[in-house]
């Protein structure tokens, strides 16, 4: 199997003191020169450099050399830029291999002599693996130019515009009947007091609009195929049972609906009917039936709405739609919810009346809120004189739930102070805090403005809330004077932590990996923060941790543009360094295929109709090696790493 | 348990409008303390002083001896990242606290031309001295 013999050329990096603080590199140029089969071995300070790269330009030609190993840091680095190099000047850079002598021989000993010894042999066994190693070509996959954004909260609309501005369609997808998200039941936001939803709905409004974007709400992801570039993902559109082309958002049903449930837009403070919109200013403005709170759907009675449509959009009999749509990249805006108050037993568990959590008070303090924007508390209507605010209430707790801040927490809990305080002036705002994190523009003036205001701020956390007749009793403590303190509150709101909304199952189906919270985890913390390790998937907005408006909405932009850099060519490339097979020895037992993670292999039957063999679907295999290592009679091959060349670079350690 | 707001918004008021200072400013950073050359005996000292005033404990603060012990030298006043002069807010303390008591002199009963000619300062230690 030995090719036919090749000219290679060794290059020994010193990485300054590095590599050549450890080991003695005129000694291994030597035993290189004496011992291995190469035209050439010569050292340098910094290969990496300019002066580096032209040395070994320089010797390629000069030596006509056809196959290179450089001897230096990890590859990870710097693999890819000796491997522009060599082929500048002509050589395939899948013949340019990488010895790595730091990491793995200079960084972990101080011992020179055997640092020397433990260089030549990684070099040697590098050698050995060159003299095999085919030239690559990198494969060629095509691109479907089409998004799929799933979750339309302010994250997912902002993305869904961004890309299709600048030119591509996309499907912009949302479980609920709306679009809008978290951001559309919020009251006034920070730092500014703009109100949200007059931020908000002209891009509801432009989402809507865009000839590039394609609504599919009231949806839900079934199945997902394929691969970056090219995926193919069935939709299921819940029955509305109201035909939403008939439909033009009257609300004369809604008015005539004898059934009520709690409405979740207002988090359970106010009952909705069965057939619903979400809030008035819904995207698309049409009404959906729920069906098990139906009386006609459960109970066969009723049909009062069908009965008063003026246009005769009530269709009962609608059943789910599934879609298969084709997108090339898909990008998760799938957002955060907040943790169940049912979860902070020494708060109440959810079941005290008059405590509620952050977006409850905000539907409290909304102007199309349970009380149209007047302060009004829950059990009986009555203007709160007295709020308690409580921060971290469930947030840095690794004991009892969540470890992390939740990051938003501080500046919407001042400013709903504060929005209190505008609509009760009497009134007294008293937040309990642990710390006050104030890290964003404006905020730390904002948190100023509400201390100016007449919000007093109380360090320490609550040990307890409970009810005594109709007050609401906080038990704190204020550790910048260690005195206990009690409050007899009229109303408490709870600031309690943001936890992701997209499920561990969801996350499966997708393929996805989450952090142990069920955050989606992100390529690299610092510097890939919009894209995922699953080729085509993007992350955008609170999906991927605790994010305010403005972040959320960088992010997006972020992963719009990663989107758009993927569609700007029809065509991509995948690395060459795959599994092959060698059909002769394959006897089509299919071990491969179930250790494959990638479904990169199928059984297929041989041209000639004699056998069973298996074949690579190429663009799917990323060379993991898991078919190699599990193939009982070795005809799955990895390329260039056969398991020829593995046994002589072995060998060529042991020499 | 803290009874948390004291009824006593008025020496609230009082002390704000006396010292030129608002409460609220102060985020407990604490410069003021770790600046102050007799804080290691005063009790409470500035930065406490004021969270006390903060929560509405008005008359603890009052009856303590630390704000006696302020000797104006305004090093806390200087520093202070958020500006409140916590010199002053002792200086308005005391003057709460000297106003709350017995002035023994009338002003009416005491000559004019000897208020003319007396120094300043003798003018009003001989207040202090006749206040208890």
């Amino acid at each position: 199997m030995k090719s036919d013999k090749k000219r290679i050329g060794v290059f020994v990096c010193h990485c300054g003191i590095n590599i050549a603080g450890t080991v003695n590199i005129p000694e291994v140029v030597k035993r290189l020169k004496e011992q291995a089969d190469v035209i050439e071995v010569i050292d340098h300070q910094y290969c990496c450099s300019d002066p580096g790269q032209n040395l070994i330009k320089e010797t390629i030609k000069e030596k006509k050399l056809d196959s290179v190993v450089v001897a230096c840091c990890s590859p990870t680095l710097h693999e890819p830029t000796f491997r522009k190099t060599v082929s500048s000047v002509g050589i395939n850079p899948y013949n340019c291999e990488i010895a790595n002598i730091r990491e793995q021989c200079s960084w972990v000993t101080d011992d020179k002599e055997k640092a020397t010894d433990k260089a030549t042999k990684i070099i040697k066994t590098i050698i050995k693996k060159v003299e095999h190693d085919e030239p690559l070509t990198p494969i060629t996959i095509p691109v479907t130019r089409k998004a799929l954004v799933i979750g339309a909260g302010v994250a997912g609309i902002q993305t869904a515009l961004d890309i299709a501005t600048a030119g591509y369609p996309v499907i912009l997808l949302d479980k609920n009947p709306s679009i809008g998200g978290h951001m559309s039941q919020l009251s006034e936001t920070f730092p500014t007091l703009d109100c949200s939803q007059c931020i908000l709905t002209p891009k509801m409004v432009e989402a809507k609009q865009h000839p590039n974007i394609t609504l599919m709400t009231y949806s839900e992801i079934e199945s997902i195929s394929g691969y970056l570039g090219n995926f193919k993902v069935k939709v299921r559109q819940k029955a509305k049972y109201v035909d939403w082309d008939k439909c033009t958002g009257c609300d004369v049903c809604v008015d005539k609906c004898p059934k009520k449930t709690p409405d979740e837009f207002n988090h359970g403070l106010t009952q909705r009917k069965a057939i619903y919109k979400m809030f008035p200013q819904a995207v698309p403005n049409r009404v959906v039936i729920d069906a098990p709170n139906c009386l006609y759907l459960e109970k066969g009675a009723c049909r009062l709405c069908e009965k008063h449509c003026p246009f005769g959009a009530i269709k009962f009999d609608d059943q789910d739609q599934i879609t298969e749509l084709e997108v090339g990249a898909l990008v998760m805006a799938t957002g955060y919810e907040l943790l169940d108050k049912q979860m902070l037993g020494s708060y109440g568990f959810g079941k005290l009346k008059n405590v509620v959590d952050g977006l409850q008070f905000e539907r409290i303090l909304s102007a199309s809120g349970p009380f149209m924007g007047e302060v009004k508390r829950p059990s009986d209507g009555k203007i709160p004189e007295k709020v308690v605010f409580v921060q971290c209430a469930g947030s840095r707790d690794p004991e009892n739930a969540m470890a992390y801040c939740s990051k938003i927490c501080c500046m919407y809990t001042a400013k709903q102070a504060i929005l209190y305080k505008h609509r009760v002036h009497h009134g007294e705002p008293i937040i309990f805090y642990i710390d006050v994190r104030t890290g964003g523009k404006g905020f730390e003036e904002f948190y100023k403005r509400a201390t100016d205001e007449g919000v007093l701020y109380i360090r320490g956390k609550v040990s307890k809330i409970f009810e005594k007749g109709d007050k609401v009793i906080v038990w704190g403590a204020d550790t910048l004077t260690g005195k206990k303190i009690e409050v007899e509150a009229d109303l408490v709101v709870l600031s309690t932590a943001m936890k992701p909304a997209a499920t561990k199952e969801f996350a499966q189906l997708l393929k996805l990996t989450q952090d142990e919270y069920g955050w989606f985890t992100e390529a690299h913390p610092k510097l890939r923060p919009v894209e995922t390790l699953a080729g085509g998937f993007f992350l955008a907005g609170a999906c991927q941790g605790p994010k305010d408006i403005p972040e959320a909405v960088a992010q997006s932009s972020g992963a719009a543009s990663k989107v758009i850099g993927l569609f700007t060519s029809d065509t991509l490339e995948h690395l060459p360094v795959i599994a092959g097979v060698n059909e002769d020895m394959c006897s089509g037992c299919g071990i491969c295929i179930d250790v494959c993670p990638y479904k990169a292999r199928e059984l297929v039957t041989t041209e000639d109709g004699k056998k069973r063999t298996v074949k690579v679907i190429e663009v799917l295999c990323e060379g993991c090696g898991a078919c190699s290592a599990a193939c009982p009679v070795g005809a799955a091959q990895q390329k260039n790493f056969k398991d020829q060349q593995i046994q002589d670079m072995v060998k060529g350690g042991l020499e | 348990m803290l009874e948390l707001i004291e009824s006593l918004q008025e020496i609230k008021k009082d002390i704000e409008l006396l010292s030129g200072q608002t409460l609220s400013d102060c985020y407990q950073c604490g410069e003021c303390t770790a600046g102050c050359p007799t804080a290691f005996a005063m009790e409470p000292v500035p930065s406490q002083a004021i969270r006390l005033l903060q929560l509405g404990k008005f008359n603890e603060v009052l009856n303590s001896t630390g704000i006696w012990l302020c000797a104006s030298c305004n090093v806390c006043g200087e520093r202070c990242p958020r500006g409140v002069d916590y010199g002053k807010i002792a200086d308005a303390l005391r003057t709460i606290v000297l106003r709350n008591k017995l002035t023994h002199l009338t002003l009416e009963k005491i000559d004019k031309q000897f208020i003319s000619d007396a120094p300043q300062q003798a003018f009003i230690a001989a207040f202090r001295k006749y206040t208890t």
